[in-house]
C-alpha cells in the first residue's frame, strides 16, 4: 500500500519534472530561435529589394545608392551622441561613485536614472518643440563665426531642426545608459588600490587617475559601445527633431536622414517593393547594432576573466 | 630641503600652510556669480547665461587661486572636482528641461474636458479651426490610445513574463554553466540590444509572411513589444534567481522535495518580489516604445478593443502623429496641446510603473529571519 503510493508520487514527480524542465529548456531555446528569426524574416522580406531591378528602388539608382547616405547619417548622429554623452557620462559616474556624500550618492544615482525612464518620444518631442527652438540663435553664432568649418557651414536652419539638434537629444538618451554601466564598473574597483594611492599622498584627482581609471577602461569602452547600440537604433528623437533630406556635410543645415527615422517616416503608408526595402534597411541596422553590440559584450566577458571582482 | 630650515615666520600654522582657507570656495563662488551677472548684464541678461558664465568663473578662479598657494597637484584636484561636479549639474538639466516642458505644455491638454474619456474618432481639422478661431473648446481625447496602450503591453506581458522567467530558471537551475546555458546568456545580452524599430520590423515581417502581406494588428504590436521586454525580464529574473540562498534548495531536497516543486514552491516564492519589481520596469520600458507600434499596429482615430484585428492607437503613436502629421494642418496647436497632454499621462504612467517597482521590491521583499 505504502509501497504503491511512493511509487506513484514518484512517477508523477518524475514526469512534472521533465515536463519542468522541458519547458525551461524550451524557453530558452525559443530565444534563440526569436533571434535567429528576426535576423531570417528581415532577409526573407528584404531579398525582393535587394534583387529589384535599380530603377525601381527609391531614388532609382538601385538598393546601395539608397542606403549609404542613410547609413553615414546614422553614424554621424550616433558620434555626436557620444562625443557628447561620453565625458559627461564618465564624469557623472565618478561623481556619483567617488565625489558625492555618501548618504546622497544612491538618490543621485536614482535621479540621474529617470532620465533613462522618460519615453524616447516624450524626449522627440522636447527636442522638436523646446530644444531646437532655443538651440537656433547658437547655430546662427556657429555658422556666422566657425562657418570656414564644413561642419558648421551656413546658412543655418531656421527652425533648428538639424542632425546636430538630433544628436544632442540622442546624447541624453544613451547618458544614463553609459553612466549606470561605468559606476558599477567604478565601484568595483578594489578598495586597496584607491587606498593604496592615497596612503602614498595623492590627491583624489591622482588616485582615480591611477587606480580607478586604468582598472575601469575595459568596462567604459564598452559602456559606450552599448551607448552607441542605442544611439545607432534609436528611433523617435530623430524622426521628431530632424527635418530629413539629402546627406550633407554641415550639422546645422537641415538635411541628413537616419535608417531609423527613415523606417519610421515611411513604413506606414508603404507597400509592395518600398516595404522590402525598408526591411532591407532594418536589416542593415539590425547587422550593425548587433556587430557594436556583440563587441562590447565581448569586451565585458573578456574583461571579467581577468578581473579579481568576481 | 632647505625650506626646512627656515624657521616659520608667517602667523599661520606650519600644518595648513599651503592650503586654501576653508571659506575659499564660498568666496570664490559669491565673486563669479557678482562678476557673472556683471557680464551678462553687459549683453543682455539671462539666468541660464548667468548659470553657466558664473560657473565657469567659479572654476577659473578657483583651479587658479589653487594653482597659486596649493601648487599644481592640488589644482588639478580642484579642476578634476568643478569638472564632474559640472558634468553631473550638466546631466540634470535635460531632466528638468523635459519634465518642466512637458508638464507646462501638457496639464492644459489633461484638464481638457473629456480627454481622459472619448476618442479622436470624427474630430477633425474643423474643430480645431474653430477652437483656434472662435475659442471653442478642444476637442477630442486619448481614450482610444490609452486602451490600445494598457492591451498591447498586457498581451506583450503575457507572452514575454512566461518564456523569460522560463528562460531565467533554465539559466539558473538547470543550465550548468553548459553550451546551451551559455549561448542563450550571450544572445540574450544582445537582444537587449536590438534597436526597438528592428523587432517592430521583425514582428511585421514574420506576420507578412504567415498571415498575409500588410498584417497590422494589436497582437503584432504585442510580439514586437515582447521580443524588446523578453531580454530585460530574463536578465532581471536570473539575477534575482541567483542570490536564492542554495542552503534553502538542499534543505528542499533533502526533506525529498522534487526539483520543480522545489523551485515552484521555495526558489520563486524567496525571489518573487525582484522578480516582480524587474517585470514591472520592463513593462515600464516598453509601455512608451512607438517605433515597433508605429510598423505593427499603425494608427487608429477610434475605439478598437479587438487587439487581434485592425489597427490600434497606442498614446507614443498618438503623440507621434499629432505632432508630425496636426488634425489641422493649418492649426496644429489643438493637436500640439493633445499631444503633449499624452506625453503627460505617458511620464505619469512610467513613472508610477517606477514607482511601483520600488514599493513591490520593498514591500514584498522575503523575511530574512532575525
Amino acid at each position: 500500500m505504502t509501497a504503491t503510493t511512493l511509487t506513484g508520487n514518484q512517477g508523477a514527480g518524475r514526469a512534472g519534472d521533465k515536463i519542468f524542465s522541458g519547458a525551461a529548456m524550451a524557453a530558452g531555446c525559443l530565444i534563440l530561435a526569436v533571434l535567429f528569426g528576426v535576423a531570417l524574416f528581415l532577409v526573407v522580406q528584404a531579398i525582393p529589394a535587394l534583387t529589384a531591378p535599380a530603377a525601381e528602388i527609391q531614388g532609382g539608382e538601385g538598393f546601395f545608392a539608397y542606403i549609404w547616405p542613410i547609413v553615414i547619417g546614422t553614424l554621424i548622429a550616433a558620434a555626436i551622441a557620444l562625443v557628447i554623452a561620453t565625458p559627461i557620462a564618465i564624469g557623472v559616474a565618478l561623481f556619483i561613485s567617488h565625489f558625492a556624500p555618501r548618504g546622497l550618492a544612491a538618490g543621485l544615482g536614482y535621479l540621474v536614472d529617470l532620465l533613462a525612464a522618460i519615453p524616447s518620444v516624450v524626449y522627440g518631442a522636447w527636442g522638436a518643440a523646446f530644444l531646437a527652438k532655443e538651440i537656433s540663435p547658437a547655430y546662427n553664432w556657429l555658422a556666422a563665426n566657425m562657418g570656414w568649418l564644413p561642419i558648421f557651414q551656413g546658412p543655418a536652419s531656421a527652425t533648428g531642426k538639424t542632425i546636430l539638434t538630433a544628436g544632442i537629444v540622442l546624447s541624453v538618451m544613451v547618458l544614463p545608459i553609459i553612466t549606470s554601466l561605468s559606476r558599477e564598473i567604478f565601484l568595483q574597483t578594489p578598495k586597496l588600490h584607491e587606498e593604496a594611492a592615497l596612503a602614498l599622498g595623492a590627491t583624489r584627482w591622482e588616485m582615480i587617475k591611477m587606480s580607478v581609471l586604468p582598472f575601469a577602461r575595459p568596462g567604459i569602452i564598452s559602456a559606450v559601445m552599448l551607448g552607441l547600440g542605442r544611439a545607432l537604433g534609436e528611433t523617435m528623437a530623430v524622426a521628431l527633431v530632424l527635418s530629413s533630406g539629402a546627406l550633407t556635410a554641415s550639422l546645422i543645415q537641415s538635411g541628413n536622414q537616419t535608417i531609423a527615422a527613415e523606417i519610421a517616416l515611411n513604413f506606414p503608408e508603404a507597400s509592395g517593393l518600398k516595404v522590402s526595402t525598408l526591411i532591407a534597411a532594418g536589416l542593415v541596422l539590425f547587422v550593425i547594432t548587433l556587430a557594436v553590440n556583440m563587441i562590447a559584450r565581448w569586451i565585458i566577458t573578456r574583461h571579467k576573466e581577468f578581473s579579481g571582482a568576481n | 630641503m632647505t625650506s626646512t630650515l627656515t624657521p616659520v615666520r608667517s602667523k599661520r600654522s606650519a600644518l595648513t600652510k599651503g592650503q586654501l582657507p576653508k571659506y575659499a570656495p564660498y568666496v570664490v563662488l559669491a565673486a563669479a556669480l557678482i562678476a557673472g551677472a556683471a557680464i551678462l548684464a553687459l549683453v543682455g541678461f539671462n539666468a541660464f547665461g548667468w548659470g553657466i558664465v558664473s560657473a565657469i568663473l567659479f572654476a577659473v578662479g578657483l583651479v587658479s587661486w589653487s594653482a597659486a598657494v596649493e601648487g599644481s597637484r592640488k589644482a588639478k584636484d580642484k579642476l578634476a572636482t568643478c569638472l564632474v561636479v559640472g558634468s553631473f549639474l550638466i546631466a540634470l538639466l535635460p531632466l528638468f528641461s523635459v519634465i518642466w516642458t512637458v508638464l507646462v505644455n501638457g496639464i492644459p491638454g489633461l484638464l481638457a474636458p473629456g480627454f481622459m474619456t472619448t476618442s479622436m474618432n470624427g474630430v477633425t481639422g474643423v474643430f480645431d479651426n474653430r477652437a483656434v478661431e472662435d475659442g471653442a473648446p478642444v476637442i477630442g481625447g486619448i481614450y482610444h490610445a490609452l486602451l490600445g496602450t494598457i492591451q498591447i503591453t498586457l498581451l506583450a506581458t503575457i507572452i514575454s513574463v512566461p518564456v523569460g522567467l522560463l528562460t531565467a530558471i533554465y539559466l539558473v537551475e538547470y543550465g550548468n554553466d553548459g553550451r546551451l546555458a551559455r549561448a542563450i546568456t550571450f544572445f540574450v545580452d544582445v537582444m537587449t540590444g536590438i534597436p526597438s524599430i528592428v523587432a517592430g520590423l521583425f514582428a511585421a515581417a514574420f506576420f507578412f509572411a504567415v498571415v498575409g502581406p500588410g498584417t497590422k494588428t494589436g497582437a503584432v504590436a504585442a510580439v514586437a513589444l515582447s521580443v524588446l521586454m523578453i531580454p530585460v525580464v530574463v536578465r532581471s529574473s536570473e539575477e534575482m534567481l541567483k542570490i536564492v540562498p542554495n542552503e534553502l534548495r538542499e534543505a528542499a531536497y533533502a526533506l525529498g522535495v522534487r526539483k520543480w516543486r522545489t523551485i515552484l514552491k521555495v526558489v520563486i516564492p524567496t525571489a518573487i518580489s525582484g522578480i516582480a519589481s524587474g517585470v514591472t520596469l520592463a513593462i515600464a520600458r516598453v509601455i512608451g516604445e512607438t517605433a515597433p507600434i508605429l510598423v505593427t499596429a499603425g494608427f487608429a482615430t477610434s475605439i478598437n478593443s479587438n487587439v487581434f484585428s485592425g489597427w490600434m492607437a497606442s498614446l507614443p503613436t498618438f503623440i507621434y502623429t499629432q505632432i508630425l502629421n496636426p488634425t489641422s494642418p493649418a492649426n496644429p496647436d489643438p493637436s500640439s496641446q493633445r499631444a503633449w497632454g499624452a506625453a503627460l499621462v505617458l511620464i505619469i504612467l512610467v513613472m508610477v510603473l517606477n514607482l511601483a517597482a520600488r514599493l513591490i521590491a520593498r514591500i514584498f521583499a522575503p523575511k530574512t529571519g532575525r
